[in-house]
C-alpha cells in the first residue's frame, strides 16, 4: 500500500518524523555518554514543553498573520510591554491589563497595515521600536522591580495532575486558534484573503477587518506569552521577548505554512514549535557551544525546507 | 524640454526625491543648531557613524528590489566584522590580503544565499533567516569573545579626513600638496561609500543583470517570458548584497578595531537596514528604488540620532522619539492610498 500525502500534510509528517529522529539521536547520545535516557522520560519532556509553551503561544498568533501573507515583527516588545505593564499594575487587574496592551498594539498594527496599506514588515517594525521606546522611558532602561502576581506565577509554574499549567494555557490557545481557522467564517476569510486579497474583497469579504483581526490575535497571543514568561521568571525584564521573534517565524514555516500566505494547517505550527524546542534541548544536552547551535539551527531550517518547502518555478 | 525631463524624473522618483529633501533639511538644520557650527570634525564624526549602516542598507536594497528581503545582512556584516578583526593586521601585504579575504567571504556568503534562493527555490525571507543564524554561528567560531587587532594606521587613516589619510601614509607631502588641498577636509568614510557606489552599484544597475533585477521585482513572470537571465540576476543580487554587507563589516572592524559576534547587534543592523531602504524610497514590493536612495535613508536614520546630542533630550526618551519618527516617516507612504482611483489597486 502506498501512502499518499496531500501537499498540506506532507510538511507535517516529515517534521514529525524529524522530531523522532532528534529524540533518537539525543537518546543515543545520552545512552553512550551517561547510560541514561532522560529525553524519553515524560517528566523531562513536560518540562521542555513548559518552556516551549511561550514560543508556542507566540507562534500561534504569528501564524494568523503569516496566513495573510503579512508578518508581525512587533512581537518582542508587545510581549515585553504586556509583561512590564502587568507586573507594574499588579493585583487582579494584571492579566486584563496585559491583554488590553496587546489589544491596542494589535489594533494599531492592523490599522497601519489594513487601512494605511503600509507593508506589515516595516509598520510592525516601527511599532516595535515605539514600544521599546515607551518601555525604556517608563522603566528607565532597567528591569522593573515589580514582581509577578500569584495568578501569573500559577499560570506559568504550577502543575495540575503533574502537568504544568502553562501547557494547559498553550493547549487552550491552540484549540481556540485551530477552531477559529477551520470552523469559523473569520478563519476561512483569513485563508481567502491570504490567497488573493483582491479576489476575497470582490467576494464580499471585508478584508481590512480580517487583517485587523489577525493582527489583534497575534498581539493578544504575544501579550499572553509575556504574562506567562513574566510569571515563569517571576518578573519582567528588558528584552525578554527578543528570543521569540525569529523562532516563532521559523516554527510556523517549518510547520508547512506558506510565508506568502493562504496555505497551512495549525497542527503544522504545533509540530514546528515542538521541533524547535526539542532541537534546542538536545543541543543543550550535548553541551553544544552557541556557535554550533546557531549553525545547526540554520542548517536544519534550510534542510527541512529543501525537502518540502520549495516553491514552484515562476514561468508565466 | 529640459524642464519636462526634470519633472518626469521627479515624478518617477518621488520617494527618493522626498528622502533627499528631508535629509538636506534635517542635516542643514542640524549643522545650524550645532553649537560649534559646521566643521570638518563634525562631518568626520557623522560620516564615521553613518558608514557601516549605509553599507548594510545598500546590501539590503538588492534583495528588496527583487521583491524579497534579506534577513541575514546584519549577520553577514557581523561575520565579516569578526573575520576582519582577525585578519586585517600585520605587513601591508597581509593587510591587503586580509581585506580581500574579508570582502571575499562576505561575497561568498551572499552567493550561497543566492544559490539557496534560486536552486533551492525557498522564499528569500525565510532562507536568509536561516543563513543568518549560520553566519552568526560562524562569527562566534571566528571570535568567541569580543576583541581583535586591526592595524592602527589603517584605522586612523580611514576614519579621518583625506589630509590625515595622506599624512598617515606619507603621500602628497603629508597631505599638504596643493592639488590635494581642495579635497583635504573631506571625510574618508564618505569617499569610501561614494567609491563603492560609483564603482560597484552604478555599473551593476546599468548592466543587463542589474536591469533584470528590477524586472524581476516588477513582474517575475513577464521577465521570464522576455527571456531575461532570471537565475543569474537573483544570484548576482544576493552576491552583491553579501559584498556590500562585507564592506560594512570591514568598515566597522576598522572603525572599532575589534570584532564582536553580537546577536543583538546583528538583528538591530538588519532591522535598521530595512527601515533605511524604505525611507530611501525603495518599495518593499520590489522593482522600484535604488541603493543610492538607501544610502540617503540610512543617513536620515543617523542624523535623527545626531540631534539627541545637541538638543539635550532626556536619553531615556531617545528610543521613543526614534521609533515615532520612523513610524511617522513610513506612514507617509499611506498618501498612495489617497491617490488610488480603483480600490482593487490597493490589493497588490
Amino acid at each position: 500500500m502506498r501512502l499518499v500525502l496531500s501537499p498540506e500534510n506532507r510538511p507535517i509528517v516529515i517534521a514529525s518524523l524529524f522530531i523522532v529522529v532528534i529524540l533518537l539521536v539525543g537518546t543515543a547520545y545520552t545512552l553512550s555518554t551517561t547510560g541514561t535516557a532522560p529525553l524519553l522520560s515524560p517528566r523531562y519532556l513536560l518540562q521542555q514543553l513548559q518552556t516551549g509553551s511561550f514560543l508556542g503561544i507566540c507562534a500561534a498568533g504569528m501564524m494568523m498573520v503569516i496566513l495573510l501573507g503579512h508578518i508581525d515583527l512587533s512581537i518582542p516588545w508587545t510581549l515585553t510591554a504586556a509583561a512590564m505593564t502587568a507586573t507594574a499594575i499588579g493585583g487582579e487587574m494584571a492579566l486584563p491589563t496585559a491583554l488590553v496592551v496587546g489589544l491596542s498594539v494589535g489594533l494599531l498594527n492592523g490599522f497601519g497595515v489594513a487601512f494605511l496599506r503600509i507593508p506589515s514588515m516595516i509598520f510592525t517594525l516601527g511599532v516595535d521600536t515605539v514600544l521599546r521606546g515607551l518601555m525604556v522611558a517608563q522603566t528607565g532602561g532597567f528591569a522593573p522591580q515589580d514582581s509577578a502576581t500569584p495568578l501569573m506565577l500559577f499560570l506559568a509554574k504550577d502543575r495540575i495532575l503533574g502537568i504544568p499549567v502553562a501547557i494547559f494555557v498553550w493547549a487552550a490557545v491552540s484549540i481556540v486558534i485551530a477552531t477559529v481557522l477551520t470552523r469559523t467564517g473569520f478563519g476561512r476569510s483569513i485563508y481567502a484573503t491570504g490567497s488573493r486579497e483582491a479576489a476575497a474583497y470582490l467576494s464580499g469579504i471585508r478584508t481590512r477587518l480580517v487583517i485587523v483581526g489577525a493582527f489583534v490575535t497575534s498581539a493578544l497571543c504575544a501579550s499572553l506569552a509575556g504574562v506567562l514568561l513574566a510569571g515563569y521568571s517571576a518578573k519582567a525584564y528588558q528584552g525578554m521577548g527578543n528570543a521569540f521573534l525569529l523562532p516563532a517565524i521559523a516554527a510556523v514555516v517549518l510547520g508547512g505554512t506558506h510565508i506568502l500566505g493562504g496555505r497551512g494547517r495549525y497542527v503544522g505550527t504545533l509540530v514546528g514549535v515542538v521541533l524547535i524546542v526539542l532541537l534546542n534541548s538536545v543541543l543543550s544536552i550535548m553541551q553544544m557551544p552557541e556557535a554550533g547551535r546557531q549553525i545547526i539551527y540554520g542548517a536544519v531550517i534550510i534542510g527541512m525546507l529543501l525537502v518540502y518547502g520549495r516553491n514552484l518555478r515562476v514561468t508565466s | 524640454m529640459r524642464q519636462s525631463s526634470i519633472k518626469r524624473w521627479f515624478f518617477q522618483n518621488v520617494g527618493f526625491a522626498s528622502a533627499l529633501a528631508l535629509l538636506t533639511v534635517i542635516y542643514l538644520s542640524y549643522n545650524m543648531l550645532h553649537p560649534r557650527g559646521f566643521s570638518s570634525a563634525v562631518a568626520i564624526q557623522n560620516t564615521n557613524e553613518a558608514a557601516a549602516i549605509a553599507f548594510v542598507a545598500m546590501a539590503q536594497t538588492l534583495p528588496v528590489l527583487l521583491g524579497g528581503l534579506d534577513l541575514s545582512v546584519g549577520a553577514v556584516m557581523t561575520l565579516t566584522n569578526c573575520i576582519a578583526s582577525v585578519l586585517v593586521n600585520g605587513s601591508p601585504g597581509q593587510i591587503a590580503l586580509g581585506i580581500f579575504l574579508t570582502l571575499a567571504s562576505g561575497t561568498a556568503f551572499g552567493f550561497m544565499n543566492g544559490c539557496i534562493v534560486v536552486f533551492g527555490r525557498i522564499q528569500p525571507i525565510i532562507a536568509t533567516l536561516a543563513t543568518g543564524a549560520i553566519a552568526i554561528g560562524l562569527a562566534l567560531l571566528v571570535r568567541p569573545k569580543p576583541g581583535g587587532d586591526v592595524d592602527g594606521d589603517l584605522g586612523w587613516a580611514l576614519t579621518n579626513s583625506v589630509r590625515d589619510f595622506a599624512d598617515t601614509y606619507g603621500i602628497a607631502d603629508g597631505g599638504d600638496a596643493w592639488w590635494l588641498r581642495p579635497f583635504a577636509d573631506i571625510p574618508v568614510p564618505f569617499l569610501l561609500v561614494v567609491f563603492v557606489t560609483v564603482l560597484v552599484w552604478v555599473p551593476f544597475r546599468r548592466s543587463v543583470t542589474g536591469r533584470t533585477v528590477y524586472a524581476i521585482g516588477s513582474a517575475e513572470g513577464a521577465a521570464f517570458m522576455s527571456g531575461l537571465p532570471i537565475a543569474r540576476a537573483k544570484i548576482a543580487a544576493f552576491t552583491l548584497g553579501g559584498f556590500f554587507a562585507a564592506c560594512g563589516g570591514l568598515y566597522l572592524a576598522i572603525q572599532t578595531s575589534s570584532g564582536n559576534a553580537d546577536l543583538q547587534q546583528a538583528g538591530a543592523y538588519t532591522l535598521n537596514s530595512i527601515a533605511a531602504v524604505v525611507l530611501g524610497g525603495t518599495s518593499l514590493l520590489g522593482g522600484v528604488g535604488s541603493a543610492v536612495g538607501s544610502l540617503v535613508g540610512a543617513m536620515i536614520l543617523r542624523v535623527i540620532s545626531f540631534y539627541f546630542r545637541i538638543l539635550d533630550i532626556d536619553p531615556l526618551l531617545q528610543p521613543l522619539i526614534e521609533g515615532v519618527v520612523l513610524l511617522v516617516a513610513v506612514s507617509f507612504g499611506a498618501i498612495r492610498t489617497l491617490r488610488v482611483k480603483n480600490k482593487l489597486d490597493l490589493f497588490r
